[in-house]
């Protein structure tokens, strides 16, 4: 079986989380976690490596910028990419799009 | 130099569910194309027929300006903020989803579809405070553009967090007019939502769409009586 890919999605309100790792559960090639703020995605951060990490909404621009960093450190940084629209619209597209980012 | 993209209608991505037969001029949900992903800020422009009776269940939203259109029949919109309302054609709604929003969609109609244009414009601000708003679309005349969204609260239309302005208009076959952009740095997405138009060169028939960076102004001709939207965004947007 191909390798999952492990996708951290991380937005501060819980029903949009929950409606966003719902549908990321539809796809076997995928893989997602999901933190509801700044301290949970840094703890999944550390124990897990992702692939690709989903920034919805929620975090202020500097939180954003320290996920970014995090996701930047280490031997083999995490994709990250912005989650809009808080539902199926656009969320594949943007996966799609973030994976094919060399 | 003016740079332009076609989007012919029988191009655009084709979804029916039955009770949904939606043509999305970008990529939404399951239809992907990484050659239609956006124009600018202009993220979504679904040309959606709902059936009678039928409709979107209570579903969230966050961070996208989410503005509908009705073309025929009313819809029915409730939010989770207690907004209850029908839209109908002659109408414009919007939604500024912030931090977060549930809605619920529906043909108003048990015996007839309901027709609507639903575009979703990138916000320039996130996690802003989710607001809602309607307005009736008042037709400046026959061959002029009327104003209908803005990115200000006091002016003409509705208005969103995003340096956008849009006009509609009904033109008759003959008549020609001139787009002057408000902010020269955006460009502007031309939807034919009926009818047969010349926009700087290039033919447009019913429900096509054409992009245009890099200009000043729009030289439009309808070639047939026409209803036309423009939609005036940045031209560039990378979230």
């Amino acid at each position: 079986m191909e390798k999952q890919t492990e996708i951290l999605v991380i937005a501060t309100h819980e029903g949009i989380l929950a409606t966003i790792l719902r549908l990321l559960s539809n796809n076997q090639q995928w893989a997602a976690s999901g933190a509801s703020s700044l301290a949970e995605a840094k703890e999944a951060m550390a124990s897990s490596h992702f692939d690709l990490i989903l920034l919805g909404g929620g975090l202020t621009e500097a939180e954003e910028e320290e996920v970014k960093a995090l996701a930047a450190s280490g031997g083999n940084p995490a994709k990250v990419t912005r989650h809009f629209g808080g539902g199926s619209g656009l969320l594949f597209a943007e996966i799609y799009e973030a994976l094919s980012k060399h | 130099m003016e740079n332009i993209v076609i989007h012919k209608a029988d191009t655009r991505g084709s979804v029916d569910m039955g009770w949904l037969k939606s043509r999305q001029t970008f990529s939404f949900s399951g239809y992907y194309n990484p050659e239609r992903i956006q124009f600018g800020a202009l993220r979504v422009l679904n040309d959606d027929v709902v059936a009678g009776g039928r409709g979107f269940g209570n579903h969230p939203h966050d961070n996208m300006e989410i503005i509908s259109i009705p073309l025929k029949g009313g819809l029915v919109h409730m939010d989770s903020m207690g907004n209850s309302s029908i839209i109908h054609p002659g109408e414009i709604q919007v939604m500024s989803a912030g931090t977060g929003i549930y809605h619920t969609e529906y043909n108003q109609n048990d015996e007839s579809t309901a027709e609507f244009l639903q575009i979703w414009v990138f916000p320039n601000k996130r996690n802003v405070t989710p607001r809602y708003d309607q307005q009736q679309i008042t037709l400046a005349g026959k061959n002029v553009f009327t104003q209908i969204l803005s990115p200000n609260g006091d002016d003409e239309g509705v208005w969103i967090y995003q340096n956008a302005w849009f006009h509609m208009g009904e033109f008759d076959g003959g008549n020609q007019t001139v787009y002057d952009l408000k902010d020269k740095t955006n460009g502007v997405y031309v939807f034919v939502i009926k009818g047969d138009i010349t926009v700087n060169g290039q033919a447009l028939n019913n429900r096509d769409g054409m992009g245009i960076i890099n200009t000043q102004s729009l030289n439009i001709t309808a070639d047939s009586d026409a209803q036309i939207l423009l939609m005036e965004v940045p031209s560039t947007f990378n979230g």
